[in-house]
């Protein structure tokens, strides 16, 4: 009984973990078409900006919370403007373009702090299952998938923005004739998205080791989700985070977590053989 | 009696809430030279997607020599003897007019008789002036002769051809009308064509689709004097 | 007739190279001929993405996967063996197998670019930590340990066919890399001119109208994408040659990352491009990393971005096409000068 209730948890840790690490990422694609391949290093500058910000003295919750988002959030205004606004319409260049991005991130940041692991312990205690030990900082990601989901519905149902948003997803096109500017709408998606990058790198923070090439251990997950789940970003990620989320946990659990991402993986590309637009083109077309 | 070269049966795609294609019945016979015709927007390029396989029919058959062929691949529908030459070029751009026709050759020939094929069709075509040129680089309307010419060189039995006449040149226009008789002497040909005088060059049965439905089939003089015709094309600027 | 003088040209220069790497131990001390040895290697991985994406149109990020299961299978089965011949064919059927495998979901599945690419970056990135996590007495084939992190140490190397005692010297495996580098080069450029690489080439253009001439775009594509896996597998067992020993890292990232940057600053659409670029970029990190002044990856990742913004066709294409202006011919350019840009 115990047992079933750590393992519950764990499969809840999983799949919030997919939409935390995923969301930057599927906003982007599901508004530009194209996989950011520098999303691994967004997760890494904001678990940087968290470290950086904790070990000058600023609250650990603030520093995770507003500072993290907030800093990735204008590096993908900049690197929008600077790099991704030249590229438009060609989504190949636009995805090498990232990659090279993240090259350089990864340069940079190792120039400047070094290859060398850095951290912040976790704010939260843990809790006892019967025989079993859990971290309270489990339930607490938990807590947070749920809130960005919100987040992003809310936006994207009861806002202007958010109106603009989906009518640039539906049709491009059309909302130019609209006077809707794409480039600027193209601009904040770009922000946004890395600002969410952003907060799950901070939030990773207390429970990863912090380096330079830290974002390549968690974007081979977060491309399969976002692959699976399709353009649409809210339903296709949350269905391919939980069902993804789902299988990972339980194949980790019973053999071991490479494994389970091996597993994760051949799930996916069965899936892509059945649903080549992924689980929302076929399931949830049209919708947020 | 043999089955007809096709038929279409209930033949129907919708889009959500559009029916593009409805309900269409339709019998060719071989070695037979029908017009298509029908304002904007009337389903006739998405009856030709039907035809060969880039969209697969909501309801409805596709039979050609009495073989059912929906839902086929388009290389399938290919192999079977169908020929296209789509509303929108599709060409290999980045090669030269003598390898597209030579890649269109190929497919049933060796490399040798591909070669003597293209030149042939070159020629009757008037293309060989401009073999060697790169087809991304050429004018709209040499690019719809490419095009002829590739879907020629695939030795179709039927040769469905959309909007050949569009871009061309009143001189063009007549040698087009000159060229597909002469193809007609061998296969069977389906042309969907605005320019009225240009039905009249060739026609001699026409369909008249409207809102995806079939409106009338007969023998074109009668079409072009039917009063249901001139309405739907009235306001369109197209009446003849 | 364009075909064949350039066929030719390729000819000529193949002779010249040839006569160059034998006489190479000749003139260059042993260290800078190991040097050579993996540079050659990793031209020959190269050219197997120089073919897919440039001609067949496939945009394969992981073009590691199969290089990296080529090196372990050449390992796996040169110390079962006991020889490097029958490691060499496996080498190039795994990887064959696994492409044909990855390949047929993937393009019979009908995903796009976009997909495609992600998709084959992903599949790296997961064996990079399946292989990782192989340390252990468990993960053994045979006789030979996986050794997770470690990699595998003292793989033999090649030796003469049929005589698993002699062992080549490193003189000798230079020129078997080279050689076998030049042979790859030509074998694809026979192929790109036979009717199979002129298909290919239109599939690339236009995969509709390939297919309303009655060509399977699915197959062909799957056929590109496997003779890819077999070139990179092919590399695989010459890089663990040249190394007497494979790692993960062969999987990773940074790797995948610089053999797209060998094609795209080389050019897509050409085959010596991006030899010429995987060279050149070889030499520049090996420069880096003597200076230690600046980090590799930012150097790395400074060039794909210029040349993505700035010459999005590559050093091979551009530097042809001004030749062709120059000349004023109104012809087209023979096939492996044109590129489309794919978007
Ligand atoms: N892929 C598609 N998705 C949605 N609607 C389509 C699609 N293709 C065609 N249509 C619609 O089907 C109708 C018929 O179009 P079409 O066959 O191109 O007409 P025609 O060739 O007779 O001008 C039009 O209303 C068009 O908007
Ligand atoms: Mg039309």
């Amino acid at each position: 009984m115990d047992l079933a209730i750590i393992v519950g948890l764990d499969v809840i840790s999983g799949i919030a973990s997919l939409v935390l690490i995923s969301a930057g990422l599927a906003v982007i694609f599901g508004m530009m078409k194209i996989i950011n391949l520098a999303h691994g290093e967004f997760l890494m500058l904001g678990a940087y900006a968290t470290v950086l910000s904790v070990s000058a003295g600023v609250n650990i919750w603030f520093a995770m919370l507003v500072i993290a988002p907030v800093f990735v959030g204008l590096v993908g205004v900049i690197v929008e403007r600077c790099l991704i606004q030249f590229l438009y319409g060609r989504l190949v260049d636009t995805m090498l373009a990232t990659w090279g991005l993240s090259l350089v991130i990864v340069g940079a940041t190792t120039m400047i702090f070094g290859n060398t692991i850095v951290g912040v312990s976790s704010p939260l205690g843990g809790f006892q299952v019967g025989a079993y030990q859990s971290s309270l900082y489990t339930p607490f990601l938990a807590l947070m998938a749920v809130f960005l989901m919100t987040a992003v519905f809310g936006v994207m149902r009861y806002t202007r923005a958010g109106l603009i948003a989906r009518a640039v997803m539906q049709n491009p096109e059309m909302a130019a004739t609209l006077g809707v500017n794409p480039a600027r709408v193209y601009m904040a998606t770009f922000g946004a998205g890395a600002a969410m990058s952003g907060l799950a790198g901070g939030l990773l923070a207390p429970v990863a080791g912090v380096v330079p090439t830290m974002g390549a251990a968690y974007i081979a997950k977060a491309f399969i989700t976002v692959v699976g789940g399709g353009t649409s970003l809210l339903w296709g990620l949350i269905s391919a985070s939980g069902l993804f989320g789902f299988i990972n946990q339980i194949a980790a659990f019973l053999t071991t977590p490479v494994f389970g991402e091996v597993i994760l993986f051949i799930a996916a590309v069965v899936l892509i053989r059945l649903l080549p637009t992924g689980i929302a083109g076929r399931f949830f077309k049209g919708r947020l | 009696m043999s089955a007809p070269l096709l038929q279409t049966s209930g033949l129907t795609i919708r889009f959500g809430g559009v029916t593009a294609v409805d309900q269409v019945d339709f019998t060719l016979r071989e070695a037979e030279l029908r017009c298509l015709i029908g304002p904007n927007g009337a389903g006739k390029s998405t009856f030709f997607k039907l035809l060969t396989g880039q969209l697969p029919p909501t309801e409805g058959h596709v039979h050609l020599r009495g073989q059912d062929i929906s839902g086929a691949r388009p290389h399938e529908i290919a192999r079977q003897g169908v020929g296209i030459k789509t509303q929108v070029p599709n060409v290999f751009n980045a090669l030269s007019v003598q390898e597209n026709l030579w890649i269109a050759a190929r497919h049933k020939h060796t490399p040798t008789f591909a070669t003597e094929l293209t030149d042939k069709i070159l020629t009757q075509l008037r293309l060989t002036g401009i073999a060697n040129k790169e087809v991304g680089q050429l004018a709209h309307g040499q690019r719809q002769w490419v095009e002829i010419g590739t879907v020629l060189a695939g030795e179709p039995e039927l040769i469905l051809l959309d909007e050949p006449a569009a871009g061309m040149t009143h001189e063009e226009v007549e040698r087009t009308a000159e060229l597909i008789l002469e193809i007609n002497k061998s296969r069977a040909l389906i042309v969907v064509e605005h320019d009225m005088q240009f039905i009249k060059m060739i026609a001699r049965t026409v369909t008249v689709l409207h809102q995806g439905a079939v409106l009338i089939e007969d023998d074109v003089a009668r079409v072009l004097e039917d009063a249901r015709v001139r309405d739907v094309y009235l306001g369109k600027g197209l009446a003849a | 007739m364009q075909i064949l003088t350039g066929m030719k040209g390729a000819l000529i220069g193949s002779v010249i190279a040839a006569a160059a790497i034998i006489a190479a131990p000749f003139y260059v001390d042993l260290f800078q001929i190991m040097q050579l040895t993996v540079f050659a290697a990793m031209a020959v991985l190269a050219l197997s993405l120089g073919f897919i994406w440039g001609y067949g149109g496939i945009l394969c990020f992981g073009q590691t996967s199969f290089f990296g299961l080529g090196a372990y299978a050449y390992a796996v089965s040169a110390i079962n063996f006991g020889d490097s011949t029958p490691a060499i064919l496996l080498a190039i059927l795994v990887p064959v197998v696994f492409a044909a495998l990855l390949g047929y979901f993937m393009i019979y599945g009908g995903i796009s670019d976009v997909y495609l690419g992600v998709i084959t970056l992903t599949v790296s990135l997961i064996l990079f930590n399946l292989v990782n996590s192989t340390a252990g007495d468990f993960y053994k084939i045979g006789e030979a340990r996986l050794g997770g992190f470690n990699g595998i140490p003292g793989v033999p190397t090649f030796n003469l066919p049929g005589n698993p005692g002699y062992i080549l010297t490193p003189e000798q495996a230079w020129m078997v890399t080279g050689i076998a580098l030049i042979l790859v080069y030509l074998g694809l450029r026979v192929l790109i001119a036979s009717s199979f690489g002129r298909i290919i080439i239109a599939i690339r253009e236009n995969e509709t109208r390939a297919a309303l001439l009655g060509y399977d775009p699915r197959i062909y594509k799957l056929i590109t994408f496997m003779i890819g896996g077999a070139i990179a597998g092919f590399a695989g067992a010459l890089y663990v040659n040249w190394g007497a020993f494979v790692s993960p890292t062969i999987f990773a990232l940074g790797l995948s990352a610089q053999i797209i940057i060998w094609v795209i600053i080389g050019g897509r659409g050409t085959l010596i491009g991006p030899v010429i670029g995987c060279l050149l970029l070889q030499w520049m990190v090996t420069e880096i990393g003597a200076q230690q002044a600046l980090d590799a990856n930012f150097i790395l990742g400074a060039i794909l971005i210029i040349f993505v913004l700035l010459v999005p066709k590559g050093i091979a294409p551009t530097l042809r096409d001004l030749a062709l202006s120059r000349l004023g011919r109104g012809e087209t350019a023979p096939p492996e000068a044109r590129v489309k840009v794919k978007t």
